[in-house]
C-alpha cells in the first residue's frame, strides 16, 4: 500500500535523502473534505438556530429574563427516643437586594436603614464589598430580621423594587445548651471544607456541622438545595415560574437519648464541672450524655463575633470540652473490679485468697497507704471490693504485673476509643511495660504497678468508657459499642433506617468470676461497711464502685484526711461513682464523674443514684424490706 | 537569512486570515467583558489578553528563526521538559474549581498542558521523519509514539482536564493518519474500542461528565444545572438572527446568563451580536487558515518540517471544530477554547508558536526549492 502516484509530479514529495518518493496529497485532500463537511454541518446548525428559530430566541432573550433562585433545603429534624424534638428548624427572614433592578440604590438602602432601623453606612460597606460580583446576583444586607423590621419592610415593599425577603430554614435548639455536647452545632462551612471532597456539592453559605451528631451525622442530615428558574419582569418582580426542583429535606433523627433523664442529669451537675452518661447495658443505646459547664447552642445559629468565641475557647473552665467521651480521668477505686476480674481469670488470685491490710504496703523504702489508716486486716475480694482496700489490690497487681493486667483490662474496651462516632473521642491510657518503654525512654517501675492497681498512675479513662465497661460486668462480660442514634428518617415510609446494636467483643472470662465481682459490687452499697452504702434505697437494688481519684500527688506518709481539709478546691480529688440497677438484672448503667469534687461516695454517688431512680422509678415498686 | 523575493513569495493569506480571527477574538471579549472593563479601566482581563497578544507576537517572530535541524535533535529534550512541568502541576498546581492546571511563575499563571500540544507535535514529527519509520508503520514502530501520546494525555486527564487530554489525542491520530494507516489496525482498533465504550462509561467517566454527555442528547434533563449553560448559550446564538444585535448590544451577555463566556462560550458572545452572519464569516476564516496552513505540508519536500505543520494545522483545526461544536449543541462541553478567540495566555502564545513554525517552514521551503512554490 504505497501512496506514490506518478502523475501528481507537482505535487510529489522526496523525504530528506530523496530516496524514497511520498505524498500527503492523499491525505491532505481528505482532511479538507472533512473540514468542508463540518463546516456545512455547522452552518446547517446556525442557520437553524439563528434564522429558522431566530425569532422565538431573540423574544427569549428579550422579554423572558430568567433567574435562578436557590431553595435552601430543611435539615433534619432531631428525636430523643420518645420523640420529643430536640433539635428543629424555625424559618429566618434574610434582607437581600438584587442592584440590577434597584433604580435609586442610594434612596432605596437609606429607606432600608430606615425601616430597619440600622446605619445605612453598614449596607453601603456590604454593597461596596461585593461590587465585584455580578449585578443581578441577590446580595444579602441583613440576616435574621426581627418580626418588626421584617412587617415594616413587607409593608413598603412595593414601592422599593429589587428588595426581597429571603427565607431559609435556621437551626433551633429547643432546649438550648442541654445535651450540647452531644448534639452539636453548626456553623458555616470555610472556603477550604467547600473545596474538599466530604462537602462536594455543596454551596458557600450553607452551615454544616461542626461537633457532635450535627457533625457526625451531616451527610443525613443535610438534605440537598432545590432551585428554580423564574422568568421576570423588568424590575425583577417574578412573572412565571419555569422549573422547579423541590430541596429534598434531611432526615430526621431518632436518638437513644432520653430527654427527661438527660435534664435530670444535667441538673445534678448545675455548678459543677464534670459529666454523667448513663447507657443501656443491655445493648449500648446511650441514655443521657450530660457535661458541665454547657454551651449555648443559639449563638452559633446567630453566628458568633471574634470576642465571643475567644471568650468560650479560653474559658477557663473549658465549656466547649465533652467531658463525657472527650477528657479523660484517672479511674481512681472505680478501676478496681476489672483488677479483680483480671486476676481471677489469670489465677492470680481466687475467691478465697486473702490480704492483710495493715494500712499501708511497705515496697521497697516506700510506703504505699490505705485509704484507711488504721487497715481493712484480712480481706477477700469481694470484701476488699466493698470497702475499697487499696492494699488488697496493691498486692493483687503485684502478683499480676502490668502487662497481664493491661491485657484484660483493655478487654473491657478501656484504653481505646469506644467508636460512638463523635469527633474529638479521648482514647484514655492503659499503660504496658512496652507503652512505657517506648513514650518516656525508661523502663517500667514495680512501684508503678501499684499505683495503676488502684487507677492511679498512668492510668486514664473517659466516663463514656467506664459505663460501657461497667456495662460489660452487669451483662456478664459483653461489650457493645455505644450508639446515640437509632434511627434514620426519611420522608418516606420505606426511608427508615433502623440502627442495630453492635456488639464488640464477648470477653472471656469464667461466670463465677462475674457473679463474685458482680456480688462485691453490689455490697458495696447494700452492705453497712460498703463505700457506697449512703445511695441504698428501698426502690431498687444498686451495684457501683466510689472512686476517688488523686489529682495531686500526695506525699508518702501524710495523713490524706488531713491534707483534704487544708487544700484548696483545685487540688481536691475527682470523685466517681460508676453504678448500674437492678443489681441482678441491669436495664441502666451510669457513669459520674465530678472534677476536683471531693469524695466519690458523698458527691458522686448520689448523682447516679438520682438518674438511677429517674430512669426505673415508673417501674419499679419498693423492695420488700 | 531571507531574502526579499522569499518573503514576496510567502503566502500572506495565513497572516490575514489570523489577523482578522484575532480582531474578531477580541472584539468578542471586549463585548464579554464589558462590564469589568467599565469598572476597571486599566487593570482587566482585555488588557492583560493585549499584553498576552505582544507577547505571542513576539514568540511567533521568534520562532522564524528557528532551525527546523536543531529543533529535531532539541524535540526529546523538550519533550522531557513539559512532561516534568506536567507531573509539577499535579503535586504543587494551583488548584481552580476542582482541577489543577496552572503553575504560577512571578505573578504569571500558565498551562504547561498548553505547550504539550506544541511539543507532542515536534516529537512524533521527528519520530515519524527517522529513516527507519516508513509510510504505513507496522504496529512495532507504532508503539513508541502511541506511548509518546498516551503518558502526558494520562497526566493531563488526572488534573483533569477532558478537554486538553482530547486535544492531544485528536493532534497525534491527524498526524498518524498522515503518516498513514493500514485498513486492517483500523479494524483492530474498532473492535477493542467499540466494546470498550460502555466500560468506559461506568467506571472511568466522572459523574459530571456523564452528565453533559447526557444533558446534550437532552438539554431538558437538567434545566438548572448544565443544561442551563446549553440553554443560555442556544438563546444567545439564536437571538443574533441574521445580522446580529450589533455590537455590545448583547443582552444575554451582559446580563450574565451565559456562563464561561470570555472563555469556552466566547463564541455565543460572537454569535449574538453578529448573527449568522458573524459565525459563517468566523467560521470560513478558520477553514481557510487550516486549508492554506496545510497546504504548506502537502507541498513542502521535507518531512519532518511538512509533519510538523500538519500537527498544527490540526491543533487549531480540531480545537475550533471541537469548540464551536459545543457551544452549538452539536458535541457535548468538555471544555475546550476557541483558538485566538478564547481568552487565555498560554493557549494564545501556544497557537502564535504554531502559526509561527508554519510560516517558518513555508519560508524554508522556498528557499531550499523554489520549485516548491505555491500556486
Amino acid at each position: 500500500m504505497k501512496t506514490t502516484d506518478d502523475k501528481l509530479d507537482g505535487f510529489k514529495l522526496i523525504n530528506r535523502d530523496g530516496g524514497e518518493s511520498v505524498s500527503f496529497q492523499r491525505q491532505y485532500l481528505l482532511i479538507c473534505a472533512i473540514m468542508v463537511l463540518l463546516m456545512m454541518i455547522y452552518m446547517v446548525r446556525l442557520w437553524q438556530l439563528q434564522v429558522l428559530q431566530g425569532e422565538l430566541y431573540r423574544y427569549q432573550s428579550e422579554n423572558n429574563r430568567i433567574r435562578m433562585e436557590e431553595i435552601a433545603a430543611p435539615r433534619g429534624i432531631i428525636f430523643d427516643r420518645n420523640g420529643v424534638p430536640i433539635v428543629e428548624n424555625r424559618p429566618a427572614y434574610h434582607l437581600v437586594i438584587i442592584r440590577e433592578d434597584i433604580t435609586d440604590l442610594d434612596g432605596t438602602i437609606r429607606e432600608l436603614a430606615r425601616l430597619c432601623e440600622r446605619n445605612p453606612d453598614e449596607f453601603f460597606s456590604i454593597i461596596e464589598a461585593n461590587k465585584s460580583s455580578p449585578k443581578f446576583v441577590p446580595l444579602r444586607l441583613a440576616s435574621d430580621l426581627d418580626r418588626d423590621c421584617l412587617a415594616r419592610v413587607e409593608a413598603q415593599r412595593i414601592r422599593l423594587p429589587g428588595v426581597e425577603i429571603e427565607l431559609e430554614p435556621k437551626r433551633e435548639y429547643k432546649w438550648n445548651a442541654t445535651a450540647a455536647h452531644l448534639i452539636g452545632y453548626l456553623s458555616e462551612i470555610t472556603e477550604a471544607e467547600i473545596k474538599s471532597e466530604k462537602y462536594r456539592g455543596y454551596y458557600p453559605g450553607e452551615d454544616i456541622g461542626k461537633v457532635g451528631i450535627e457533625s457526625a451525622f451531616e451527610k443525613y442530615l443535610h438534605g440537598s438545595r432545590g432551585g428554580r428558574q423564574l422568568e421576570v419582569d423588568a424590575a425583577g418582580r417574578r412573572v412565571r415560574l419555569l422549573e422547579e426542583h423541590l430541596p429534598i429535606s434531611g432526615r430526621n433523627l431518632w436518638l437513644t437519648l432520653d430527654m427527661e433523664l438527660q435534664k435530670t442529669a444535667e441538673a445534678l451537675l448545675e455548678d459543677k464541672t464534670g459529666a454523667i452518661v448513663a447507657v443501656d447495658p443491655t445493648d449500648g443505646a446511650v441514655l443521657a450524655f450530660a457535661c458541665s459547664p454547657s454551651f449555648d447552642q443559639e449563638k452559633f445559629v446567630r453566628g458568633l463575633n471574634k470576642d465571643e468565641w475567644l471568650a468560650l475557647s479560653k474559658d477557663p473552665s473549658h465549656p466547649l470540652l465533652n467531658r463525657g467521651s472527650g477528657a479523660a480521668y484517672p479511674p481512681g477505686s472505680t478501676y478496681k473490679p476489672f483488677v479483680a476480674l483480671a486476676a481471677l481469670k489469670e489465677g492470680a488470685i481466687n475467691a478465697a485468697s486473702n490480704f492483710t491490710c495493715p494500712g499501708y504496703l511497705q515496697f521497697g523504702d516506700r510506703k504505699y497507704r490505705c485509704w484507711k489508716d488504721h487497715g481493712h486486716g484480712s480481706v477477700n475480694v469481694e470484701r476488699a471490693l466493698i470497702e475499697s482496700c487499696d492494699v488488697f489490690f496493691y498486692q493483687t497487681g503485684l502478683k499480676l504485673g502490668v502487662d497481664r493486667l493491661a491485657q484484660n483490662v483493655t478487654a473491657f474496651g478501656l484504653g481505646e476509643r469506644t467508636g460512638i462516632g463523635l469527633q474529638g473521642e479521648h482514647p484514655g491510657l492503659i499503660p504496658t511495660s512496652l507503652w512505657k518503654k517506648q513514650a518516656t525512654g525508661v523502663p517500667w517501675q514495680k512501684g508503678e504497678t501499684i499505683s495503676i492497681s488502684i487507677g492511679q498512675g498512668f492510668d486514664l479513662v473517659t466516663p463514656l468508657q467506664m459505663a460501657m465497661a461497667y456495662s460489660a460486668i452487669a451483662n456478664n462480660g459483653k461489650l457493645w459499642q455505644p450508639y446515640v442514634v437509632k434511627r434514620i428518617e426519611g420522608s418516606s415510609a420505606n426511608e427508615i433506617d433502623e440502627i442495630s446494636p453492635r456488639l464488640k467483643r464477648k470477653i472471656s472470662i469464667e461466670q463465677p468470676w462475674f457473679d463474685l465481682v458482680k456480688k462485691g459490687l453490689a455490697g458495696v452499697v447494700e452492705e453497712p461497711r460498703g463505700t457506697g452504702h449512703l445511695i441504698r434505697n428501698p426502690f431498687v437494688q444498686i451495684a457501683g464502685k466510689t472512686g476517688t481519684a488523686q489529682v495531686v500527688h500526695v506525699a508518702q506518709g501524710a495523713n490524706r484526711k488531713l491534707l483534704e481539709k487544708l487544700t484548696n478546691s483545685k487540688d481536691r480529688d475527682h470523685a466517681w461513682f460508676v453504678g448500674y440497677a437492678p443489681a441482678s438484672d441491669a436495664r441502666i448503667c451510669v457513669a459520674a464523674i465530678v472534677e476536683h469534687g471531693g469524695h466519690g461516695a458523698s458527691v458522686a454517688a448520689p448523682m447516679v443514684q438520682k438518674v438511677i431512680l429517674a430512669y426505673l422509678k415508673n417501674t419499679e415498686k419498693p423492695l420488700k424490706e | 537569512m531571507m531574502d526579499r523575493r522569499l518573503i514576496e513569495n510567502f503566502d500572506w493569506s495565513i497572516i490575514w486570515a489570523l489577523l482578522a480571527i484575532i480582531c474578531i477574538g477580541l472584539l468578542s471579549i471586549y463585548s464579554a467583558l464589558y462590564t469589568q472593563i467599565q469598572a476597571r479601566p486599566t487593570n482587566n482581563l482585555f488588557i492583560r489578553q493585549i499584553l498576552w497578544l505582544v507577547l505571542g507576537f513576539v514568540v511567533m517572530g521568534c520562532s522564524l528563526f528557528v532551525n527546523y535541524q536543531r529543533l529535531r535533535s532539541l524535540s526529546p529534550w523538550l519533550y522531557g521538559f513539559v512532561l516534568l512541568l506536567l507531573m509539577v502541576v499535579l503535586a504543587i498546581g494551583k488548584e481552580v474549581h476542582g482541577s489543577k492546571r496552572w503553575l504560577e511563575l512571578g505573578g504569571f499563571q500558565f498551562q504547561p498542558s498548553e505547550f504539550m500540544k506544541v511539543v507532542i507535535v515536534i516529537q512524533l514529527a521527528g519520530y515519524f521523519s527517522s529513516q527507519e519509520v516508513t509510510n504505513f508503520p507496522g504496529i512495532k514502530k507504532l508503539f513508541l509514539p502511541l506511548s509518546l501520546v498516551v503518558l502526558p494525555v494520562l497526566l493531563v486527564l488526572a488534573e483533569p482536564d477532558l478537554g486538553t487530554a482530547i486535544s492531544l489525542m485528536a493532534i497525534a491520530t491527524t498526524m498518524i493518519f498522515f503518516v498513514g494507516v493500514r485498513w486492517k489496525y483500523i479494524a483492530a482498533l474498532a473492535l477493542t474500542v467499540i466494546p470498550l465504550i460502555l466500560p468506559v462509561w461506568e467506571h472511568v467517566l466522572k459523574p459530571y461528565q456523564k452528565r453533559r454527555v447526557l444533558i446534550l442528547l437532552s438539554p431538558d434533563l437538567d434545566p438548572l444545572g448544565a443544561g442551563y449553560h446549553i440553554r443560555q448559550s442556544k438563546i444567545a446564538i439564536g437571538s443574533g438572527m441574521l445580522w446580529g444585535k450589533g455590537f455590545l448590544n448583547g443582552t444575554q451577555n451582559k446580563l450574565h446568563f451565559l456562563p464561561e463566556k470570555h472563555t469556552d462560550f466566547i463564541f455565543s458572545v460572537w454569535a449574538e451580536e453578529w448573527g449568522f452572519v458573524g459565525c459563517a464569516v468566523l467560521i470560513l476564516l478558520f477553514c481557510l487558515l487550516i486549508f492554506l496552513t496545510l497546504r504548506v505540508a502537502a507541498r513542502s519536500r521535507d518531512r519532518f518540517g511538512s509533519l510538523v505543520v500538519v500537527g498544527m494545522s490540526a491543533l487549531i483545526l480540531w480545537q475550533a471544530f471541537i469548540n464551536i461544536g459545543m457551544v452549538i449543541g452539536v458535541l457535548p462541553v468538555v471544555g475546550i477554547t476557541l483558538p485566538f478567540v478564547s481568552y487565555g495566555g498560554s493557549s494564545l502564545v501556544t497557537l502564535c508558536l504554531a502559526i509561527g513554525l508554519i510560516a517558518r517552514h513555508a519560508l524554508s521551503c522556498n528557499r531550499i526549492d523554489r520549485k516548491c512554490k505555491y500556486a
